[in-house]
């Protein structure tokens, strides 16, 4: 099979994987202990690597572009550029980044693990099905958290701005939170979280098509679990793109 | 599809020879005669099956039938297709070609959710026991009557009866990594029986156990047969298995005990036969002792091991 048309393959099979995932939303049983459990591991799990992630991105964009913004006199403006560029773009690529590391990589290897030792198929054979089972579960839950993650990213990113604009370049925080508010808008809000709903479904659906075909052993396991971080992560960074592109023309923004 | 509809025997097939030859009072007393019909329809049956993962051939024409209350012990070497005989009775796997029936009906070209029916009737015991590492034992036996959502207060009863069956009672909290080898196999038998099915699948259940505790996963296979009229197949291979199996079974003795006595005792017949595979044919099918007679080079080395 030529690398192309794998691709196409895995693509059939993970959009496949997804629907029936969707499906198990509607029949009985809906597994809700599940999932809030893979809330809390997911969400609650994730919280301090998102802050600290959160904080140190937005205390480095001032970092880096008070200096210059200084040089063109536009320095009351820091606010906003930090928090425009948090809000649209490095809130929700890098949760969803963080987020596949931590999470995408567990439910690879726990979903692999049980395949190499069976106890998916003992599932199967017990009369449940494992997709409503395990895979429905984690997707909800990812798709439910990660947007709250990257809105507890952004607002963290925008006092890790304000913590350096204030302490080290001397900035008054009034102005700095004015020209936070007085230059977002709703429609970057709302971009900013339409976007990690679609990297939850696209980072579930990849860990759990890459877990529940796991082959080979603890091996297989290693490198289903490699496939599944790698994948989902360049896949979330093509999707930002023509997400991006996709949200600029239904929400009218100035291009 | 249409061609397989007529060869499903939808009516009671004639009653097999071999009840004729019983005496009639012998007949009569044992079982009522729909009870008979019924028994007639093998539990399970595989015709002409065939299956390849890629290239490799696994099953090449398989076909054979497990009566109602009969152990089938399925013997042959490493990647012979033992397990994945096994597995597609469950519809884990589907054949390429050829046709299943579990209780006479066909399962071949059933889907997923029409599969989830069929399971209940049968008993899966895998290899490591594959249980579910997160759940403790109780969570693990009541696996099935959790997802059913029986009550809790019935779930109880049925673990304890379960696990005391499997003599484990004792490890009834206790998380699969603190068991030995042994006893998550028996907590894997446990599971696999709540709700009474009535086939059992075995797949190499005594793999890498010592002699005495794969000697108690052999009287559970037999106190099945003997006293639960279940039909089985039992993979392995490993002689012993297929010693114990065909020339001991379990009886009730007068003080209500589960007692093992050896063939030859007491007037009985042992409801097992023997199926050998190899490159995934049938290459024997018959009784123990038809199975140390016969001649094929390949079956005397297995039997001797040289």
């Amino acid at each position: 099979m030529n690398i192309a048309t794998r691709v196409l393959l895995e693509l059939q099979e993970t959009t496949l994987l997804a629907a029936r995932a969707a499906r198990g939303l509607f029949k009985r049983p809906r597994y809700i202990p599940e999932t809030i459990a893979q809330m809390d591991a997911i969400g609650v799990g994730s919280l301090t690597i998102i802050i600290l992630t959160g904080f140190f991105t937005g205390a480095v964009l001032t970092l880096q572009t008070y200096p210059t913004l200084k040089y063109y006199g536009a320095q009351q403006t820091t606010g906003y550029l930090v928090a425009l560029s948090l809000i649209r773009e490095l809130g929700p690529v890098l949760s969803a980044l963080m987020v596949t590391g931590r999470v995408g990589s567990a439910i690879s290897a726990e979903l692999g693990s049980m395949n190499v030792s069976q106890q998916i198929d003992a599932m199967r054979a017990l009369g449940t099905d494992p997709v409503r089972k395990l895979v429905t579960p984690r997707i909800i839950a990812l798709f439910i958290t990660l947007p709250l993650l990257t809105v507890v990213a952004d607002v963290v990113g925008i006092f890790g701005g304000w913590a350096v604009a204030a302490g080290l370049y001397g900035m008054f925080s009034d102005e700095f939170f004015n020209s936070v508010r007085d230059g977002i808008t709703t429609d970057d809000i709302v971009g900013g979280i339409i976007k990690p709903m679609v990297f939850a479904l696209i980072i579930g659906t990849i860990a759990c098509y890459k877990g529940l075909n796991t082959e080979g052993g603890t091996v297989g396991v290693g490198r289903s679990t490699t496939r599944s971080v790698v994948t989902a992560s360049i896949v979330v960074i093509i999707a930002d793109f023509f997400l991006a592109r996709a949200l600029q023309y239904i929400l009218n923004m100035p291009t | 599809m249409a061609s397989t509809d007529i060869e499903v025997p939808q009516q009671a097939p004639p009653l097999p020879e071999i009840d004729n030859q019983v005496s009639e009072d012998a007949a009569e007393s044992t079982f009522a005669e729909v009870d008979d019909r019924e028994r007639a329809i093998p539990a399970i049956e595989f015709r002409d099956v065939h299956l390849a993962f890629d290239d490799r051939e696994v099953l090449n024409g398989l076909s054979f039938k497990v009566m109602k209350g009969e152990t089938k012990i399925i013997l042959g070497g490493s990647g012979c297709g033992k397990s994945t005989t096994i597995k597609l009775v469950l519809g884990l796997l589907k054949p390429d070609s050829g046709q299943i029936l579990v209780d006479g009906e066909d399962i071949t070209y059933y889907t997923e959710v029409e599969m989830m029916r069929v399971r209940k009737k049968i008993g899966m015991i895998f290899q490591e026991g594959a249980l579910f590492d997160s759940l403790s034992v109780y969570d693990n036996v009541a696996f099935r009557l959790h997802e059913q959502g029986v009550p809790e207060e019935e779930v109880e009863p049925e673990v304890r009866r379960m696990l005391r069956f499997v003599n484990l009672e004792d490890a009834i909290d206790k998380m699969p990594i603190e068991l030995s080898g042994g006893m998550r196999r028996r907590v894997g038998i446990a599971r696999a029986l709540v709700g009474d099915p009535k086939i059992v699948m075995f797949d190499e259940p005594t793999a890498g156990l010592d002699p005495p505790t794969a000697r108690t996963i052999c009287e559970l296979a037999m106190k099945l047969r003997d006293l639960e009229d279940v039909s089985s197949i039992f993979v392995t291979h490993e002689m012993n298995n297929l010693h114990y199996l065909s020339s001991e079974y379990a009886v009730v003795n007068d003080a209500g005990d589960v007692v093992f006595e050896k063939e030859g005792e007491r007037l009985c017949l042992i409801n097992t036969k023997v199926l050998m595979l190899r490159d995934g044919q049938s290459i024997f099918h018959g009784t123990d002792e038809a199975l140390q007679k016969a001649e094929d080079p390949y079956i005397q080395k297995f039997l001797r091991g040289h």
